[in-house]
């Protein structure tokens, strides 16, 4: 049994100086066989588990990572988290994961530091003003939290933006989402990690996928760098990499993988404490709890599994960010790094049965997937427990592709006479 | 930001450029005649591959022509460059 | 005031004296001072607390390394910096820096509270409670953790200062000025290659160049003497360009680095003589010699922070550089030879020196002329303690176990206010894995190092692990000589006489007579991680370093790890049984050193943030009062106000007169592309959904083109100008993607086609007359040319000429009005548009923009791509069955109309909407719903576009619905937040449904 976390554990332990934590996860071998294994140890993976084990009771399942739990995109995004997506499907999904991040930290027993500070969308042209408010009337009519502001309001939320109209994009207004934020992208892995562990989930790292085995049209289980695993149900959610691993399986996706960078600043004390994003001009900014400007810089238009994009994305973005926030133009970017995100051709994830019995793929998640984290685990885990979709993910299936009801959350083309 | 060599204008800076996805993967002449698993096929699935990859580029701030790259997506060197309709000088 | 300067300095000019402030005090200094060395030289070491337990924090080091003294310079003005490393900024007249992270001040800081309380708040605290009760979090504890953010201040005012970029090839680039730099670009440049040299410094010459020591000879001169002289040769080579104060921040592949120069941060106000304060050089180099030397280790022990406790290469640096001697009581605390260098420069200059040595003993040529000239030596021994809150003053010394791995024998308490600490050193090896590179470990040093693969760029000097001076020569010149294959160098019989390194021992983690959980052994000063910490981390099960990194903040901090990573890699390695060479390091990510945003962005900034396409007309529309919309790139006259109109005024003036008499717009931006070749009607044919074949020469026709996956992407009229020639007209902001995609397809999919595309968007300017009148006014403009209806008919075209200049016109209609398009060659836009306003004149012609142009068209149902669809509606959705062509065999986008998701009847469908109450004027964007209390509710659709129209006296609404074909006449409801607006589903065209406005 782990410890259980509060102030009190932590004065205890104080006294004996921190010496009796026990781990927070285990480091086991893996078993010859489970009743399900998950690939991929990220946020999204984790928790698929942690809800197999939670809502389905499927205690013998594995997560098997090819490298450290949280080092893939979970650990490389802006860890921003919103539900006001435009249709009916998507603002279903996102707003689900919404609701479980509310009481994440204290269904784990581990503080993600959900912070609610609030998302402002800018828009910069008025087809962007069309667009935002359709996304407001249709977030309101689905109960999700969104308002119109006007370029006033917009500055009152967040003095330090140039709403000047003598910009090049002025700030035409924008929406504001306020039960939207930010968490702290690592505690998410950490605690589901932690959680799953405890229901006795096997966290198996350093374990690379190198082959899927399957009877005619009915998985059997996998090779790994430790051994092959007998199981019935396979959960794929390896992100970037989940070509990578359908490829294994003799499948194709409707993914390209793409770097997509983002920076932090040297910190500072607190200047901007919501999260403001804006697509026209590509600039997503926030500051985390240690005072660094996080900044959300576009992906390379080009395939790559480099995790790092090209110099010119990062100048773009921080171009748009000058842009907004003159007074940035002497902070400092103190690191920049890229995660590789598998982008849709409609924008929207997949969490999908496939062809193949007992393979299941939660991909797709492009730029955005992080926000999903906790939603995600839940639809994918009854996915798979249920050899069915949740309404919730039904939309998501990778059948879309062929029927043409595609979920575009590109938004409206920025096409105008 | 790699260097491209342009069969027609030599080597430039990928910023001049822009990816076209994919290589050898021709418009069907027929597609009426397929099925919409078929269609869906050339529409939307893809390798995606980790490794190398033909794929198409155009030299779009530069001589406006398409031709085929043999690129390793995983550590971006180039390997082949060569004009559309021809075939590749490796496998 | 004390003054803890020497009387000779080589490279401060002590007769320059300069003034500065610190936390509003003023001080002195001299020219070639940092603001850490001026600091030092007035006894100032406490300059900054830490950022978790605001440890009062000295100066540690001399360079990017530092963790702690980070200043704000400039504080409170436009030119305020937030986290200057006092040890990087040169000191200029007027300077002014304050430390950061404390309140009220850095001698007494509240903060330093949390020094008290820091048992309860070890790595990780924060993920472990701030949980109950659950309310508490967002109006207590979160507020309290983000106030606690951060180190210095953002500037709150606009930056007065320019960047710049500049692009430079070369054949070899050499970074890093210091001797194995130096020797690298002397035998590049000398050999013919073009060659750049950069260093971060103000001089070159790295820390040999205040080597001042009889053990370090080259061809029997003292080491920094044949250096300087080497220097100044350098300085002669015609193909070498040396650039000082100028660091690489990134080394992406295919050999393209990114450096920036730093132009006037060294000057005070009065003395710049350019605004550009930073150049980001954007380097493609051919070859590249890294020469990034490597910076020395700390040692890991208890209260190892406290001001005074510097590097000691440092103190060395301080003395025989700046001239400033960091403390009365020296002590050096080492593991290897380097130190002893500092301990003889402090001997020399009659300052108390004594060492501790935590080998057991070694018997090197500089150790035994340490032990020669009677310095003390402890051996064997480590420091267990120290005190001095605000600035050290004594140290506590105990004996090594056999093993290291404790500590025995008595504590020996010693004055001191200097401790010079040496563990050893590590090579930079930053810019070898951020260019890809991989690396090996070597057990002996415990360093890594660049396993060099290709023939890209090689790494030479003390980032490649040669540490003593005869190694770094003869390695630099074989290495050099091999990349740029040459035969012989000048350097091949420099001879070398040096001190060599005979005995190591290394300990990560010192041990201690009190358990590890009560010290305050620091590993990231700045972040305040600690050894402990890295230990719970891994009992927590923690396993991989970038966890513990992550889990402790160790690295993180703004020097990201350059003194912190080997320790927390050495300590995981010790605990966990792990060798650190299987256990890796973690990933260098770039920036070198922190990047200004100004200088990457250079001056791509305000009205440069963006290419602005104004159309040659634009100046009239300036004079004439316009409002513009930015669509795309292009600014577009949005509308005309006259005095005390307001928006809507205007729009309902403007519509109304196109409709009763004239309107002008300036349609220049529309896409033009010219289409030639002898299958360029078959092209045609299969880029948009209805048949061109039959289109007679001198006739237009309205197109409508696909998305391969049937979704309506762009729309236009093509004129057929010849046989083998047709003009596509495309939308503003799609011009540029259409062509890129017709391209695409003609290269790669069509290449047996005969065609040329061809933008012509610049070309030419177009200016498009409306209304009921507009035939007179053209007849006016062009007398010789026969705008009978008969003879010049609607959807055709005719070339005329205005004062000898050629013209096309076009009887085309966007508003349903009798309308014509006249085509000139840009430059005679403006002349051309004048003309039409003095002909219209009599007309009331009235200019208008794109608001009442997307009025008009409504009225009229014509779709905008891009409002009134979103990439989400195929030809039939939009109700426009009739443009597809049921012939055709193909065309773009055909085989997605008949998936069984596109082929559903219920689709979304464009429809019109009227208001209940004609006056109400609906929302764009808004929902659209017919049951708002049943829940969820549904969404059938949303408002596309809306507007009051004059000439129907009731506003008017284009829409999709779900199933809209349907639905007319049937009543919807739009819920507002505050109300719920009936609307009734119409016909999509409200005006002049038989088109006879179009031959009125």
């Amino acid at each position: 049994m782990n410890n259980k976390y509060s102030i009190f554990s932590l004065i205890k332990n104080a006294f004996t100086q921190h010496e009796n934590w026990q781990q927070a996860w285990g480091n086991p071998e893996p078993k010859k066989e489970y009743d399900a294994v998950i690939v991929g140890g990220g946020g999204h993976g984790l928790a698929t588990a942690y809800y197999l084990a939670k809502k389905h009771n499927m205690k013998n399942i594995a997560v098997v990572e090819k490298g450290w739990i949280g080092g893939g995109n979970t650990g490389r995004n802006t860890t921003i988290i919103r539900s006001n997506y435009l249709w009916d499907a998507s603002a279903g999904l996102y707003d689900h994961a919404l609701k479980i991040w509310e009481n994440l930290s204290q269904e784990l027993n581990y503080n993600v530091m959900f912070s609610q500070r609030g998302v402002m969308n800018l828009a910069h042209n008025l087809q962007d003003v069309r667009d935002l408010k359709r996304r407001t009337h249709a977030n309101r009519l689905n109960g999700i939290d969104a308002v119109w502001l006007n370029t006033e309001e917009v500055k009152k939320f967040c003095p330090i933006i140039n709403t000047s109209p003598d910009i090049r994009y002025p700030v035409l207004g924008g929406t504001l989402q306020r039960r939207a934020g930010t968490a702290r992208h690592d505690a998410v892995a950490w605690g589901y990690a932690r959680g799953a562990d405890e229901m006795g989930v096997d966290i198996i790292q350093n374990c690379e996928v190198k082959g899927i085995k399957r009877s005619g049209d009915i998985i059997e289980g996998i090779e790994t760098s430790k051994g092959f695993i007998k199981t019935k149900k396979v959960g794929v959610v390896a992100a970037g990499h989940s070509s990578v691993i359908a490829n294994m399986a003799g499948l194709k996706l409707p993914l390209e993988s793409k770097p997509l960078q983002a920076l932090v600043s040297e910190p500072v004390k607190p200047i901007i404490d919501t999260v403001v994003m804006s697509n026209a001009v590509h600039a997503y900014v926030s500051q985390s709890d240690k005072g660094e400007l996080v900044i959300g810089a576009g992906t390379d238009a080009y395939v790559s599994y480099t995790q790092r994009g090209s110099h010119d994305v990062v100048e773009g973005t921080l171009k748009a960010i000058l842009e907004l926030y003159p007074i940035f133009s002497r902070m400092k970017m103190l690191r920049q790094w890229g995660g590789i995100v598998d982008i849709c051709p409609d924008a929207s994830p997949i969490i999908s049965k496939t062809s193949i019995k007992g393979l299941y793929f939660n991909c797709g998640w492009g730029t955005g997937g992080f926000k999903a984290t906790p939603g995600s685990g839940d639809l994918f885990a009854h996915t798979i427990a249920n050899d069915e979709p949740h309404k919730l993910n039904a939309a998501f299936n990778i059948n879309r592709f062929v029927s043409g009801d595609l979920v575009d959350e590109h938004g409206a083309a920025a096409v105008a006479h | 930001m790699f260097i491209i060599n342009c069969p027609y204008c030599g080597e430039r800076d990928q910023s001049e450029f822009t990816a076209g996805g994919e290589a050898h993967i021709e418009r069907p002449k027929q597609p009426t005649e397929l099925s919409d698993d078929e269609w869906a096929e050339f529409l939307f699935m893809r390798k995606n591959i980790k490794g190398v990859q033909f794929e198409r580029w155009n030299h779009a701030h530069g001589c406006r022509k398409w031709f085929n790259v043999v690129r390793d997506t995983t550590n971006d060197k180039i390997h082949a460059v060569y004009k559309m309709g021809e075939k590749p000088s490796i496998d | 005031m004390p003054n803890y300067r020497v009387k000779k300095t080589d490279y401060v000019d002590q007769t320059n004296r300069i003034s500065f402030k610190f936390d509003g005090k003023t001080y002195f200094g001299f020219k070639g001072d940092t603001l850490a060395s001026a600091l030092l030289s007035n006894g100032i070491h406490l300059v900054g607390r830490s950022f978790k337990y605001h440890r009062p924090r000295g100066i540690m080091t001399c360079g990017s390394e530092e963790p702690n003294a980070i200043c704000q310079i400039n504080p409170g003005t436009d030119l305020t910096e937030p986290n200057v490393r006092a040890t990087e900024i040169e000191l200029y007249e007027g300077l002014e820096a304050s430390s950061q992270n404390c309140w009220p001040n850095v001698n007494f800081d509240i903060g330093g509270i949390n020094n008290f309380i820091s048992p309860f708040i070890p790595a990780g605290f924060y993920y472990k409670t701030f949980m109950w009760p659950k309310s508490f979090w967002k109006n207590i504890y979160e507020p309290l953790i983000r106030k606690s953010a951060g180190l210095g201040k953002s500037p709150t005012l606009p930056d007065p200062d320019l960047y710049d970029h500049k692009h430079i090839h070369c054949d070899i680039l050499v970074i890093g000025g210091g001797i194995s730099g130096i020797i690298a670009a002397k035998i590049a440049a000398k050999s013919g290659s073009n060659t750049i040299l950069i260093d971060d410094k103000n001089t070159l010459g790295g820390s040999t160049i205040f080597q001042n020591n009889e053990n370090f000879k080259i061809n029997d001169e003292i080491s920094k003497d044949w250096l300087f002289k080497e220097i100044e040769e350098l300085k002669k080579l015609k193909n070498l360009t040396i650039k000082t104060r100028t660091s690489v921040a990134a080394y992406h592949s295919y050999n393209y680095l990114l450096a920036k120069e730093n132009l006037t941060d060294h000057l005070s106000k009065n003395n710049k003589t350019s605004n550009i304060r930073q150049r980001l050089w954007k380097i493609r180099s051919n070859k590249v010699i890294i020469a990034s030397g490597a910076i020395e280790r700390p040692l890991v022990f208890n209260n190892n922070d406290r001001p005074g406790i510097i590097l000691a290469s440092s103190v060395n640096k301080y003395l025989n550089f700046y001239g400033v001697i960091c403390g009365e009581n020296n002590f050096v605390f080492t593991n290897n030879d380097s130190a002893y260098e500092t301990a003889l420069s402090l001997f020399e200059k009659g300052i108390q020196i004594k060492i501790i040595d935590i080998r057991k003993k070694t018997n090197s040529k500089i150790v035994k002329r340490v032990e020669k000239l009677g310095i003390d030596i402890y051996w064997n021994s480590t420091v267990t303690n120290t005190f001095g809150y605000r600035k050290l003053n004594s140290i506590e010394i105990m004996n090594l176990s056999e093993d290291g791995s404790n500590v025995i024998g008595k504590k020996i308490k010693a004055k001191c206010d200097c401790l010079a600490v040496s563990g050893g050193w590590t090579p930079m090896v930053h810019m070898h894995t951020q260019s890809g590179g991989k690396l090996n470990f070597r057990e002996s040093d415990q360093v890594f190092l660049p396993k060099e693969l290709d023939s890209e760029h090689i790494s030479v000097g003390s980032c490649n692990g040669d540490f003593e001076l005869d190694d770094i020569i003869k390695n630099t010149n074989e290495k050099v000589k091999s990349l740029l294959n040459l035969k012989e160098t000048e350097f091949e019989k420099t001879y070398v006489s040096c001190t060599k390194e005979l005995d190591k021992r290394n300990i990560w983690l010192l041990p201690n007579k009190i358990t590890l959980g009560k010290t305050k052994s620091f590993i990231d000063f700045q972040n305040d991680s600690t050894a402990k910490d890295i230990k719970l981390a891994l009992r927590e099960g923690f396993r991989s370093i970038e966890h513990v990194k992550r889990y402790t903040t160790t690295g993180m901090a703004t020097d990201q790890g350059k003194l912190s990573n080997m320790h927390a890699l050495g300590i995981i390695s010790e605990t966990a049984g792990v060798k650190m060479g299987t256990l890796g390091t973690t990933t260098f990510r770039p920036p070198f050193t922190p990047l200004t945003f100004g200088a990457i962005v250079g001056r791509n900034v305000g009205q440069f943030f963006d290419i602005t396409r104004r159309t040659s007309i634009h100046e009239w529309h300036i004079k004439n009062n316009a409002k513009f919309e930015n669509v795309g790139q292009w600014k577009r006259p949005w509308y005309y106000p006259k005095e005390n109109e307001n928006m809507h005024q205007a729009v309902q003036r403007e519509s109304k007169a196109a409709r009763d008499s004239a309107g002008i717009l300036d349609a220049s931006t529309l896409g033009k592309i010219d289409i030639q070749g002898s299958d360029a009607s078959e092209f045609l044919n299969r880029v948009y959904t209805n048949a061109w074949s039959k289109l007679a020469i001198g006739k237009c026709r309205y197109g409508l083109m696909l998305n391969e996956d049937g979704m309506v992407y762009d729309d236009g009229v093509t004129t057929r100008l010849g046989d083998n020639h047709f003009l596509m007209t495309t939308t503003t902001g799609g011009a540029a993607n259409v062509l890129s995609k017709l391209e695409d397809y003609l290269q790669t999919e069509w290449p047996e086609l005969d065609v040329f595309l061809t933008s012509v968007t610049d070309q030419y300017s177009t200016v498009s007359i409306c209304g009921p009148n507009s035939k007179k006014i053209l007849i006016k403009l062009f007398p010789s040319v026969n705008f009978n209806d008969d003879d010049f008919t609607h959807m055709s075209f005719k070339n005329s000429t205005i004062n000898n200049i050629n013209c096309r016109i076009m009887r085309i209609s966007f508003t349903g009005e009798l309308s014509y398009e006249i085509n000139i060659e840009a430059k005679y836009g403006k002349s051309l548009w004048e003309k039409c306003i003095e002909a219209g004149k009599d007309f009331n012609i009235t200019p208008y923009g794109t608001e009442t142009m997307h009025l008009l068209r409504a009225e009229k149902g014509f779709i905008i791509v891009g409002q009134d669809t979103d990439g989400t509606m195929t030809p039939i959705d939009l109700q426009m069955d009739w443009i597809v062509s049921k012939k055709k065999y193909d065309f773009i986008g055909k085989r997605s109309l008949y998936r069984s998701d596109t082929i559903r009847e219920d689709r979304k469908q464009l429809v019109g909407l009227l208001t209940e109450d004609p006056k109400e004027i609906l929302e764009e964007g808004a929902q659209i719903v017919s049951n708002i209390s049943k829940k969820p509710v549904e969404m059938l659709g949303h408002v596309t576009s809306s507007y009051f129209s004059p000439n129907l006296n009731k506003s008017i609404a284009l829409a999709v619905v779900r199933n809209g074909k349907k639905m007319k006449g049937q009543k919807l409801l739009v819920p507002m937040e505050n109300k719920n607006i009936n609307v009734i589903v119409s016909d999509s065209i409200f005006l002049d449904k038989e088109n006879k406005r179009l031959n009125a």
